[in-house]
């Protein structure tokens, strides 16, 4: 069953859910049933008012909404950025999101915004840094963040530990929860060589209050391995859609959120997106125990 | 502290070498797979380019652009992760930039498009009343102070800039005239609207704006010109929503 529809900004539904785009405003709103919620990139809202903040104070009176940052740069060797840090307490105070995650990655260096997600090596230090400075965000900003598993393209030699036990350390000492994207999944498995539906196995999913979905590239690396790319520029493919029902199946179904940032399809493709997922949520079962 | 600075140099150089300790599954350098941090980095930051300069691209060509865009990506990175305000060096940028100097109006209309992004995001305010000056003593009116609305922005040129803008994103709009421009811009609610001023009148904007009172904003604008009409200013002000507060 899928929860009743909610029209509260701090209660995110079971149901599919949309990253929000200004081109997308009148599709939704003429069918606001089609999704349970929408997610913003907390950046662009960000300015200090103007239409793009107007268009998320009339969005938040009717949908659930999720607050997805995208520069912290939590995985950066060098301190947060304060000043972004208090953007972005000054937006979810106002926006009172019903979830709110960053990435496992780092985008800025030496005051330099490098707008990516930036792979970091998992090691005792990298937990100890990414924990500290998950501590000073969910201080800050006063409650829990979830925290986005990467799609990684390469890996480090100095990496002792799976990404799972580095997660899952980080959220048991910071109190983060976590945010599975199973496309990363996919996209990271195909490129470092490991089976994905291992990964879900392993993956504590009793801490997940999010997952996503988005599109990939395809492409290959010197030595001709298959190399996906993380766009968000397609729609998901089959073999995603097949590892999104194996996650449900163990984790229960979960606020699941439909992501497409690039070449941006017309409201109606990206609302069968979310319907697909929505048809899989409701069928899914409750959480296997862990 | 070491491994990140390698990183991010090498996002941004080409010729860099791909750092050490990068591997792929089977433990061999990362090479190729590197690159899609480069790529990453480097195109989303020229598509915040083309989204942001949308005349600079139209009057210099796509391709042209993408390859400046490129030149400049890589030498001015982003300093904050809000992309909607990234290119403030642009403008300074084009006028360094010798092979673009047969084009000398670029870097105004790049100061404009800049102008229009800030004044899009900025603060909401509301006016006061159309007839709040009118319930003023004259004899206080000259020397009240006045909080202009922050969305307020004035570009001046020594070329048609505002002509050139319009020629390139409205259809059906006539040639720039061959003359010098000041750009008022101004947000009453959502929508930007762009207005051709007289320099006289920007100073007069710009004193107010700093917090001179009517009196001295008057004396700016009458050494620009001995024929400034303060009624037209202050028409000016209330008709484009200006005002937003008003200090006795």
């Amino acid at each position: 069953m899928l929860d009743t529809q909610s029209n509260r900004p701090d209660q995110v539904p079971n149901r599919a859910g949309v990253g929000f785009k200004a081109q997308h405003l009148d599709g939704i709103l003429q069918n606001p049933e089609s999704i349970g919620w929408i997610e913003i990139h907390a950046e662009n809202y960000m300015g200090d008012g103007g239409r793009p903040i107007a268009q998320l104070r009339h969005l938040r009176e009717r949908f659930p909404v999720s607050c997805h940052g995208v520069g912290l740069s939590i995985g950066a060797e060098g301190p947060l950025d304060v000043d972004h840090l208090n953007r972005l307490k000054k937006l979810v105070d106002w926006l009172q999101p019903g979830l709110f995650s960053e990435h496992l990655a780092w985008s800025t260096h030496d005051s330099h915004f490098l707008n990516d997600l930036l792979p970091v090596p998992y090691t005792q230090a990298t937990v100890d840094r990414v924990v500290a400075h998950i501590d000073q965000v969910q201080d800050t900003v006063g409650r829990q963040m979830l925290l986005e598993n990467p799609s990684t393209y390469v890996a480090f030699e100095e990496s002792d530990r799976s990404e799972i036990d580095f997660l899952q350390e980080v959220a048991q000492r910071s109190g983060c929860g976590l945010l599975l994207d199973v496309n990363n999944v996919f996209v990271s498995a195909t490129n470092q060589n490991y089976s994905p539906e291992g990964y879900i196995d392993a993956f504590p999913t009793h801490l997940v209050g999010e997952l996503h979905l988005g599109g990939h590239e395809q492409d290959a690396d010197d030595f001709g391995a298959t190399l996906l790319i993380d766009s968000h520029s397609r729609p998901v493919v089959d073999p995603v859609w097949a590892l999104y029902e194996y996650t449900l199946a163990k984790a229960g179904p979960r606020p699941t959120l439909i992501e497409w940032d690039n070449d941006i399809p017309e409201w109606d493709v990206l609302a069968n997106e979310a319907a697909r997922a929505d048809r899989l949520l409701s069928a899914a079962p409750a959480a296997r125990a862990n | 502290m070491a491994v990140q600075s390698r990183f991010a140099q090498a996002l941004l150089d080409p010729a860099h070498p791909v750092p050490d300790g990068l591997i792929d599954p089977l433990g061999r350098p990362a090479g190729k797979r590197f690159n899609v941090y480069r790529n990453n980095v480097v195109v989303s930051l020229m598509d915040a380019m083309e989204t942001a300069f949308p005349v600079i691209r139209k009057l210099i060509g796509a391709e042209n652009f993408r390859n400046l865009a490129g030149l400049y990506v890589r030498q001015h990175p982003p300093t904050t992760p809000l992309l909607m305000f990234y290119g403030t060096d642009f403008p300074d940028f084009l006028d360094n930039f010798a092979p673009l100097a047969h084009v000398p109006y670029l870097p105004d209309v790049a100061r404009l498009e800049l102008a229009r992004r800030k004044s899009y995001h900025a603060t909401d305010a509301t006016p006061v009343p159309a007839d709040a000056l009118s319930q003023i003593a004259p004899d206080r009116l000259m020397q009240l102070r006045l909080t202009l609305a922050p969305a307020m922005q004035i570009i001046p040129s020594r070329y048609p800039v505002v002509g050139i803008w319009e020629y390139n994103m409205t259809p059906d709009a006539p040639q720039p005239p061959a003359e010098a421009q000041t750009a008022l811009i101004t947000r009453p609610a959502l929508d930007l609207q762009m207005q051709l001023v007289s320099p006289a009148m920007a100073a007069f904007l710009g004193a107010l704006h700093q917090g001179e009172p009517l009196d001295t904003a008057f004396d700016t604008a009458s050494a620009q010109d001995s024929a400034f009409d303060l009624t037209a200013g202050i028409v000016l002000l209330l008709q484009s929503d200006l005002i937003v507060e008003i200090h006795l």
